[in-house]
């Protein structure tokens, strides 16, 4: 018992991973609760392109400010926000069909963000660590970033929660009932940009669409009711980002992946699982 | 935000005044006019691509017509959250995670106002509309659970809770068993009693003829508009049908027939 005891409390004396598990938790809830409209919604192409969009603009934080990294969340931020945007504007476009549109742009933007980090010498490590995240590198200031922007993220989708549900499940209703479709639909893309402008650093934009969708998933699964499916996503996402650090952590695995992989566990688990139980209902009758 | 138009009794409900609607450079609608009365109940019968969910969904704000104006209680529909519109079950994602009495719920949106959340009067109200159309076992069920039948009574019960005057169901008997659609009648039956006014978009053009008030024909065109007997003539039903006559979505029409038959009767004697 006591090995056990040690084996958890062994990388908590470090402050670099009580930091990552702050950030891991608080990025795991704010994706999950997020996620499921993406999930609900059939966004998660919208996410991923999203997330790599915002690249370039991160870029150019990294080599405005001569790759310090204090300012990038504000630069990721921006960039999202706009990109989500304007990624809602193609969605009116009807000349190319939408996910081709999203395509173009995401690839796009995503090269020119590569393209931009490549100009610095040596740029490998922090482009990885764009790409897959760098959750043990946290610093305390973009900790508060996170915890401020998470709660903001949160109390928007808990004050608007009748209208979003609304508008995702049936949104002529929604128009019928005159609620301001629009201005929702865009507050809907921005909160899901700041969620990602949020998670930058703790699974980078190469993996964000695993956080937003996963957990979601996962709950989806489990449970009927919209709000038990987000609280079983923030506890499914929160769950793996501690085992996935601790994995990290003693099996020298890149944390990003390591979170990421534990969430993809509890999916095929929990689906596995589900087509067992149904299986064996249909074998009793 | 939440813009609600109050109303007047003298006017009429709902007035359609020369809409017309082109999509892709085709008429969907063209020149449609009518008005309706507050409690009738109308009919709207036609080949699938007729214009009928279109005309719905002009009728609800939801479409803006290329041109022409629709009025509800003599003001434009986008001022009113007094319509419903009920979409056909094909429309809908029925594993979405939410209950029934969450789906009627919904419909309080907007009387709940920006940042509301339901209290208690708003649950009592969802419970009684759930009474009206017999599915309050059913409140707790996943929206999947439920029969198709049911899942059309949920909606009007959507309706009823977010105290729409004017209900447009969109081909609610499609698809049903017979009981189930005797069921949804018999909440149409009960709706006349608080003056609700109702478009329902069908198939059957028999029933259509036994259960409203009055018919309207359409196919991009209103063909015909009144009375079932006065509608349902030979000749505007071959304008409407065209030379599908006999299969409307390849399916034989027996009420087409059958009224054929009668008539053949009617002029015998």
């Amino acid at each position: 018992m006591p090995t056990i005891i040690n084996w958890v409390l062994e990388p908590l004396q470090y402050a670099f991973m009580l930091r990552g598990l702050a950030a891991a938790v608080m990025v795991g809830i704010v994706c999950a609760v997020v996620g499921t409209y993406v999930v609900l919604r059939g966004m998660a192409f919208f996410g991923d392109a999203l997330a790599h969009a915002i690249l370039p603009g991160v870029a150019l934080g990294y080599l405005v400010g001569g790759g310090s990294r204090s300012s990038l969340f504000w630069w990721a931020l921006g960039t999202a926000v706009i990109a989500a945007l304007g990624i809602g504007a193609i969605k009116k476009q009807t000349q190319v069909k939408e996910d081709t549109a999203i395509g173009i742009v995401f690839a796009g933007m995503f090269a020119l963000g590569i393209a931009l980090i490549s100009t610095v010498r040596n740029y490998a490590v922090d482009l990885s660590h764009f790409l897959f995240g760098d959750v043990l590198g946290v610093s305390p200031q973009s900790l508060w970033l996170t915890l401020i922007f998470g709660v903001l993220v949160l109390l928007t989708i808990a004050a608007f929660y009748k209208e979003f549900l609304t508008l995702s499940f049936d949104p002529i209703l929604a128009v019928t009932l005159r609620l301001p479709v629009g201005l929702l639909e865009n507050l809907l893309l921005a909160l899901i940009a700041v969620t990602i402008a949020v998670s930058l650093q703790t699974v980078g934009v190469a993996l964000m669409v695993a956080m937003l969708v996963t957990p979601a998933a996962t709950a989806y699964l489990l449970t009927h009711r919209l709000p038990v499916m987000m609280g079983l996503a923030a506890t499914f996402a929160t769950i793996s980002g501690v085992i996935g650090l601790y994995l990290s952590y003693y099996l020298s695995v890149a944390s990003g992946a390591a979170i990421v992989l534990t969430a993809t566990a509890f999916f095929i688990f929990v689906f596995l699982g589900k087509r067992i139980q149904t299986a064996l209902l249909v074998a009793a009758k | 935000m939440y813009p609600h138009s109050h109303h007047q009794d003298d006017q009429s409900i709902l007035d359609l005044h020369k809409i017309t609607l082109r999509y892709n450079g085709r008429f969907a609608l063209e020149n449609i006019s009518f008005h309706l009365h507050a409690g009738e109940q109308v009919a709207v019968v036609g080949p699938n691509g007729a214009g009928k969910s279109t005309l719905f969904k002009v009728v609800a704000g939801v479409l803006q017509p290329t041109s022409g104006k629709v009025k509800i209680f003599g003001s434009t529909p986008r001022k009113h959250v007094c319509i419903a519109y009920i979409p056909q079950r094909s429309q809908v994602d029925w594993n979405f995670p939410v209950t029934v009495a969450d789906v009627v719920m919904m419909g309080r949106s907007a009387q709940l106002g920006p940042f509301g959340w339901p209290k208690k009067h708003d649950w009592e109200v969802v419970r009684h509309t759930l009474d009206v159309v017999e599915l309050s076992d059913l409140a707790s069920r996943q929206i999947g659970e439920l029969s198709g039948g049911q899942q059309q009574r949920m909606f009007i019960a959507r309706s009823l809770a977010q105290e729409a005057e004017l209900m447009l169901l969109d081909e609610p008997f499609s698809g049903l068993d017979l009981p189930s659609q005797a069921g949804i009648l018999k909440v149409l039956e009960e709706l006349k009693r608080g003056a609700v006014t109702v478009m329902v978009a069908t198939h059957d053009l028999e029933q259509a003829a036994e259960n409203f008030d009055r018919i309207m024909l359409l196919n991009q065109r209103m063909i015909g508009f009144g009375k079932p007997d006065e509608v349902l003539q030979p000749e505007k039903l071959i304008q409407a049908y065209g030379g599908r006559l006999r299969s409307v979505d390849g399916e034989n029409v027996p009420a087409l027939e059958d009224f054929y038959e009668r008539e053949r009767h009617a002029h015998h004697h």
